[in-house]
C-alpha cells in the first residue's frame, strides 16, 4: 500500500491540542492498565512482616527481593523446595508443540473452507466455531476416559492433544477471517498454472499468513501456559506445567499466606509469555501492515 | 507429523508399562493432596520422611486450590480414566461414596494388627468405617468452631474470652463503642459457613447439631432453637466491618494480629498466620472454642487419606499402601507432622508437651468431647452426608449473612435446600 | 449458497490437468484434497466436541451424582436447577456479564487501536502495557484486583486519604453491584488482545476508501464511523466470538476476586457448573448447567455468525 494512502495518516490527528488530548486519553488508559501490575510489583518487593503489619497495599518501607529469589528456586511447593524453576520445561514442551501444531491445522482448515468452497464448507465452519462454547469443566470426564483409551492418559502427548484439539475453534475462526479478505484470484490462478491443493497452500497462502498466524500464536501459547483444569488433571509431581506449581504455590485455601511470593511468582510464571509478546510483538503488527489485505 | 506419531506410540507404550499389575515388591505410592504450602507442607514432608525410611517410595501429586475442591476434581478424572492415585485426601463424605463405587482397597490385615479401633476415638469410626471396614485412615484433627482474640484490646476494655454468646454480643457492643470492629471475618461462602456452624454448636448444643445437620431432621430444623440460631447468626452481621467481602480469612487473623478487631471466628489452621506473626499463642493471641451456651460440643474434621485402586471392585492393596497406612498412625509421625500443621493428632493419649498452649487446650475438649459424646462432624469439613448437603448449607449461611432475609426465612430457606439436597 | 466471488471455480480449464483437485469429475473427487486436509481437523472436533456434549447431554438427563451413572430421570435435573436460587442468580449475571464485557471490550480494544493507530510516538511499549494482562495468571491478578476495588484497601481508600472524603467505589461488596466489578476485571485482562486484533485490521482497510471519504469532506469521526469500521467487519467477528466464548468461561477471576460473593452474588455458570461437578457430586446437575451454556452460546451467535457469512459469501 503507497504510503500517500494509508488509512491512519488520512485521519490522523495533527492539530496540537487533539494530539494532547490524545496522549491524555492514552496516559489515563494506560494507568488504569498499570494499576494491578504496580499493586504486584510493589507487594512482592515488601517483606511479609510489612504487609502483614502496615497493609496490603502500600510504598515499600524496605525493599527485598527476597520473594522473587523465593518464587524462582527456593519456595517449597508441596515436598519440593526448588521454586518454580524446575516446571518451566514441562510447560514449554507442552505448549510449543501444542501451539504450532493448532495453528498450522488452523491455517490448514481456514485456507480449504475459503478458497474451496466445497458443498458444507459454511455448514462445517459453523460447526467447527460452536466448538468455542464448550464449557471445559463439563466434559473433564469424558475427555480423561477418551485419552486413557488411547493409551495417551496422564502424559504429555495427551495434553498436546487436547490443547490443540480445544485451540482449533479458535485458530480456524482467526484464519477464515484473515483468509475471506484474501483475493481468490490469486488462488484461481495459481489452480489454472497447474498447482495442486498443498503446493497453493505451502507457496502462495503461507507467506502472506505470518501476521495471523502470529495473532494465532499469541493466542494459543498464551491461553496454554495459563491453562489449569487439564494441566492439573492430566500431569503428575514433577511433570506439573508452571501454572499447576504456581498454583499449588498461591492458591493454598488454609496456609499461611506469603502475599509478596505469591505476586513474584506470578510475575515470574508469565515471563515466557510476555517474551513472546515481545518476540513476535512487532513482528506481528509490521507484518499485518505489509500484508495490507483487504477486509 | 512422524514425530508426533512416534510420540504417540512411545506414550501407549509408556502408559502400558504404568498399567501393569501392581508387583509384590512394589512399595511406591502416589499421593494426591492439597496440603501445598507452609505447615502444611512441612507435614507431608515429615510423613514422607518416615514412609521413605521405612523403604516406601512416595510419588508427590500436589493440587492446591478451592479448599480441596481442584483435588476432588483431579482425583475423580483420574480414577474415572482408571488412573487412580494410591492414596487421597476426599472429604470423608466422598469417601464413603469411593468405597460404594468399588475403588477404596481394603486395609482390614494393616488396622487389626495396628489396633486402630483401640487408638482412634470412637466418635471418628463412623466417619472413617464403612461397613465395619476402614476407607480412610485420619491424620490431622482440625477444630472448626474455634475462636480467636487479641489480649490486648480484651484487656484495655476491661473484657475477658466470652463463654456463652450472651456474653459475647455484650463485649462485642462495648467493642463497637469503643469504635473497634469486634469481628474479623472474610466475607467468603466457606467463611459465613463456619461462623453458622460454631452458633448452630454453641447456640443449639451438639445434640441439636447432630440432628439438623447430620440426621436432616426436618423438626429439628425447623424448630425454634434454628430460629435462635439464625437470630444470633443475624447479630453478628452487625459486628463485621463494612469492607468484609471477599476477604481472605489470612488478612481477618491480620486483623486480630494487628489489633484493628477484637476476635475471629476460624478454624485452628488460623494459629499458623497468629504464629508467623511472631505473637505467642494463650498470651498475645487467646483461644477456645466458639461461645456455647450449651455444655460440650467440639466440631471436628479429621484430615484422611484414603487409598484407591486403579481397578474398579479389585480391593487388594499394594505394599506401599499398607506401608503408608501403618506409617500415618505411628505415634511419632501423628505427632511430628500435626505439630507442623497446627492440628492435633487422631491417635488417643499421645504426649503433646512439644505443642502450643492452644493446641494442648485442643485436645483436651477433643478428648472431653469425645468422652461425654458432644463430639460432632463439621459440616464445612464434608465430615458429614452427602456434598450436596454441605453445599446446600453454604449456600443458605452466605445467602443469609449477605441479605436482609429474615431469621424465618433462613429457617425455611434451610430446611427446604437441605431436603431437597438429599433427594 | 450465494454466488461467491471466492469460490474456486474448478470446472473450466484450459489446459484440462486442473490440478489434483480437476481430475475428478464427481464432486467428492473434485473436493478431495481439501476433505483430506480438514478431515483430522474435523474428527478430532466431532469427538472432543460434539461426542462430550453429547455425552454431556446424556448425563444432565441421568441420575448422575459423583461418578456418572447412566439411569435416565428425564428433566429432573433442569427442573431442580432451574428451582435453584444460586444458579437463577448465576444465570442472569451471566447475561449481565456477556453484554457489557463483550460492548465494553470491542469498544475499549477498539478505541484504544484507533488512538494507536494515531502515529502516537512510544507505540510498542504502550501496545505491551494494554497486552500484558492476559500473560499473567488470573488466579493472582483476582487478588490485586480485589484489593484495589475493596473499599478498605484500594482506589476508595486512597481517594478518600488523598483528600476527596466523599469519594465511594465500593462495587465489590455490594450484591447488586460486584458483576459490574467482574466486568471491570475482565475487560482489563481482554481488551488489549482486542485492540491488537483490530489495530492489525485498522492498517489494512483500503486508503482509497478513506481518501475518497476525506474528499467528500467527511471529518475524522464520520470516516472512521461510516468508513473504517465497516470495512473491518471480520476483525468484530473474530474478537466477538472469542470474546463471548470466554465470557461463558470466565471461571478463575471470579473466584479469585470475590470467591463467587457477596454470598453467591457473582457466581456465574461456569463456577456453578464446576461446583456441581466437582465440590457437590452433582454430575448430572453440572451437565444440566452445561447444556444450558451451549444453548445460550447457540442463541447469541448462532445467528450473527450466520448472517455474517451469508454477507461475506455475498461480497
Amino acid at each position: 500500500m503507497p504510503a500517500d494512502l494509508n488509512p491512519s495518516e488520512m485521519v490522523a490527528a495533527r492539530r496540537p491540542a487533539t494530539r494532547a488530548m490524545l496522549y491524555v486519553v492514552l496516559g489515563i488508559l494506560g494507568l488504569f492498565f498499570l494499576a494491578p501490575l504496580a499493586v504486584m510489583v510493589l507487594t512482592s518487593l515488601r517483606p511479609i512482616e510489612e504487609i502483614r503489619s502496615a497493609g496490603i497495599i502500600g510504598i515499600p518501607q524496605t525493599l527485598t527481593l527476597d520473594a522473587w529469589r523465593a518464587a524462582w528456586s527456593q519456595a517449597c511447593i508441596a515436598a519440593v523446595c526448588e521454586g518454580l524453576q524446575p516446571y518451566f520445561r514441562n510447560s514449554l514442551v507442552i505448549a510449543i508443540p501444542a501451539t504450532l501444531l493448532s495453528t498450522l491445522l488452523g491455517a490448514i482448515n481456514g485456507y480449504a473452507l475459503t478458497k474451496f468452497r466445497f458443498p458444507g464448507a459454511d455448514a462445517i465452519m459453523v460447526l467447527i466455531i460452536l466448538g468455542c462454547f464448550l464449557p471445559l469443566q463439563a466434559v473433564l470426564i469424558p475427555a480423561a476416559q477418551t485419552l486413557s483409551a488411547l493409551g495417551l492418559a496422564n502424559s504429555i502427548y495427551g495434553l498436546i492433544l487436547i490443547y490443540t484439539v480445544y485451540g482449533l475453534p479458535f485458530t480456524t475462526l482467526f484464519f477464515r477471517n484473515y483468509y475471506v479478505g484474501v483475493p481468490s484470484e490469486i488462488v484461481r490462478a495459481a489452480h489454472m498454472d497447474g498447482a495442486g491443493f498443498w503446493r497453493i497452500f505451502f507457496q502462495i497462502m503461507v507467506p502472506i499468513s505470518w501476521p495471523i498466524a502470529m495473532v494465532s500464536v499469541v493466542f494459543q501459547f498464551t491461553g496454554i501456559w495459563n491453562e489449569f483444569l487439564f494441566g492439573v488433571s492430566f500431569t503428575t509431581g514433577a511433570s506439573q506445567t508452571v501454572t499447576v506449581a504456581l498454583n499449588n504455590l498461591v492458591n493454598t485455601t488454609f496456609g499461611v499466606k506469603q502475599y509478596n511470593l505469591d505476586m513474584a511468582a506470578s510475575l515470574i510464571a508469565a515471563l515466557p509469555v510476555l517474551i513472546v509478546y515481545l518476540f513476535v510483538g512487532r513482528f506481528f503488527v509490521r507484518g499485518l501492515t505489509a500484508g495490507s489485505i483487504k477486509g | 507429523m512422524d514425530r508426533s506419531k512416534s510420540g504417540l506410540m512411545a506414550a501407549t507404550a509408556l502408559s502400558a508399562l504404568i498399567a501393569l499389575p501392581v508387583s509384590a515388591q512394589d512399595n511406591s505410592v502416589s499421593f494426591l493432596h492439597y496440603w501445598t504450602s507452609g505447615g502444611e507442607a512441612a507435614a507431608v514432608a515429615e510423613v514422607r520422611k518416615a514412609f521413605e525410611a521405612q523403604g516406601g517410595v512416595w510419588i508427590d501429586q500436589a493440587v492446591a486450590g478451592g479448599g480441596g475442591d481442584a483435588h476432588d476434581q483431579v482425583l475423580r478424572s483420574r480414577t474415572l480414566a482408571g488412573d487412580a492415585p494410591g492414596a487421597a485426601i476426599p472429604k470423608a463424605s466422598d469417601a464413603i461414596e469411593w468405597a460404594r463405587a468399588g475403588y477404596i482397597v481394603d486395609l482390614e490385615a494393616v488396622a487389626a494388627e495396628n489396633k486402630w479401633d483401640e487408638i482412634l476415638p470412637a466418635a471418628f469410626l463412623p466417619t472413617i468405617k464403612l461397613d465395619g471396614r476402614y476407607i480412610a485412615v485420619p491424620l490431622f484433627v482440625h477444630r472448626f468452631d474455634s475462636m480467636w482474640a487479641n489480649a490486648k484490646l480484651l484487656a484495655d476494655n476491661g473484657l475477658e474470652m466470652p463463654e456463652t454468646w450472651a456474653e459475647f454480643n455484650a463485649a462485642a457492643d462495648a467493642l463497637l463503642a469503643a469504635g473497634i470492629t469486634p469481628l474479623a471475618h472474610g466475607g467468603q461462602s466457606w467463611q459465613d459457613e463456619i461462623l453458622f456452624e460454631a452458633v448452630a454448636i454453641g447456640v443449639g448444643g451438639a445434640e441439636f447439631f447432630r440432628k439438623a445437620f447430620v440426621e436432616l431432621d426436618q423438626d429439628t430444623l425447623r424448630s425454634d432453637t434454628m430460629l435462635a440460631v439464625f437470630d444470633q447468626f443475624r447479630k453478628l452481621r452487625g459486628y463485621v466491618d463494612a469492607n468484609f467481602s471477599g476477604r481472605d480469612w489470612n488478612l481477618a487473623s491480620a486483623m486480630v494480629a494487628n489489633g484493628e478487631a477484637a476476635f475471629q471466628i476460624m478454624g485452628d489452621w488460623a494459629k499458623g498466620e497468629f504464629s508467623a506473626a511472631g505473637l505467642a499463642l494463650g498470651q498475645d493471641i487467646l483461644c477456645s472454642g466458639a461461645p456455647r451456651d450449651q455444655p460440650g460440643g467440639y466440631a471436628y474434621v479429621v484430615n484422611s487419606l484414603s487409598f484407591f485402586s486403579k481397578q474398579q471392585n479389585n480391593p487388594a492393596a499394594s505394599p506401599g499402601q499398607e506401608l503408608l497406612a501403618k506409617v500415618l498412625l505411628e505415634p511419632e509421625v501423628q505427632l511430628a507432622a500435626n505439630l507442623a500443621k497446627g492440628s492435633v493428632p487422631a491417635v488417643k493419649g499421645l504426649d503433646l508437651s512439644s505443642y502450643d498452649a492452644c493446641a494442648i487446650k485442643a485436645a483436651e475438649y477433643l478428648a472431653a468431647a469425645d468422652a461425654d459424646g458432644t463430639l460432632v462432624p463439621s459440616v464445612q469439613g464434608g465430615t458429614v452426608n452427602i456434598a450436596s448437603v454441605r453445599g446446600a448449607v453454604i449456600d443458605t449461611a452466605t445467602a443469609f449473612f449477605n441479605s436482609d432475609m429474615s431469621s424465618a426465612e433462613g429457617v425455611e430457606t434451610l430446611a427446604d435446600a437441605l431436603r431437597d439436597a438429599t433427594e | 449458497m450465494s454466488q461467491s466471488s471466492l469460490r474456486v471455480e474448478p470446472a473450466p480449464h484450459p489446459r484440462g490437468g486442473a490440478g489434483r483437485f480437476g481430475r475428478g469429475r464427481s464432486g467428492l473427487g473434485r473436493h478431495a484434497p481439501a476433505w483430506l486436509a480438514i478431515s483430522p481437523s474435523l474428527l478430532a472436533i466431532l469427538i472432543f466436541v460434539y461426542g462430550f456434549a453429547l455425552w454431556t447431554a446424556y448425563v444432565s438427563l441421568s441420575a448422575s451424582r459423583m461418578v456418572p451413572d447412566f439411569a435416565l430421570v428425564g428433566l429432573r435435573n433442569y427442573e431442580r436447577m432451574w428451582g435453584q436460587d444460586r444458579w437463577l442468580v448465576a444465570a442472569g449475571n451471566l447475561v449481565t456479564f456477556t453484554a457489557l464485557y463483550v460492548v465494553v471490550t470491542l469498544a475499549v480494544g477498539l478505541l484504544i487501536a484507533i488512538l494507536l493507530d494515531q502515529k502516537v510516538r512510544g507505540e510498542t511499549p504502550l501496545r505491551t502495557i494494554f497486552l500484558y494482562p492476559a500473560a499473567v495468571s488470573l488466579i493472582v491478578t483476582g487478588i490485586a484486583w480485589k484489593w484495589l476495588l475493596n473499599p478498605g484497601t484500594g482506589v476508595e481508600a486512597f481517594m478518600r486519604s488523598a483528600g476527596w472524603e466523599g469519594f465511594a467505589f465500593d462495587w465489590i461488596i455490594r450484591s447488586e453491584t460486584v458483576i459490574y466489578a467482574i466486568v471491570v476485571a475482565a475487560v482489563w485482562q481482554q481488551a488489549g488482545f482486542v485492540s491488537v486484533l483490530f489495530l492489525a485490521a485498522l492498517r489494512g482497510v483500503d486508503g482509497e476508501m478513506v481518501k475518497a471519504a476525506r474528499l467528500d469532506g467527511a471529518g475524522p469521526i464520520r470516516t472512521y464511523w461510516s468508513v473504517i469500521i465497516p470495512a473491518i467487519r471480520p476483525a468484530f467477528i473474530s474478537a466477538g466470538v472469542l470474546l463471548v466464548a470466554f465470557a461463558l468461561k470466565t471461571f478463575d477471576l471470579v473466584v479469585a476476586m470475590t470467591a463467587q460473593g457477596p454470598g453467591y452474588a457473582s457466581a456465574l455458570p461456569s463456577t456453578f457448573v464446576y461446583d456441581m461437578a466437582f465440590q457437590r457430586n452433582q454430575l448430572g446437575m453440572a451437565a444440566a448447567g452445561a447444556i444450558s451454556i451451549l444453548v445460550f452460546a447457540a442463541i447469541i451467535v448462532l445467528p450473527y455468525v450466520v448472517w455474517e457469512f451469508r454477507k461475506s459469501d455475498a461480497r
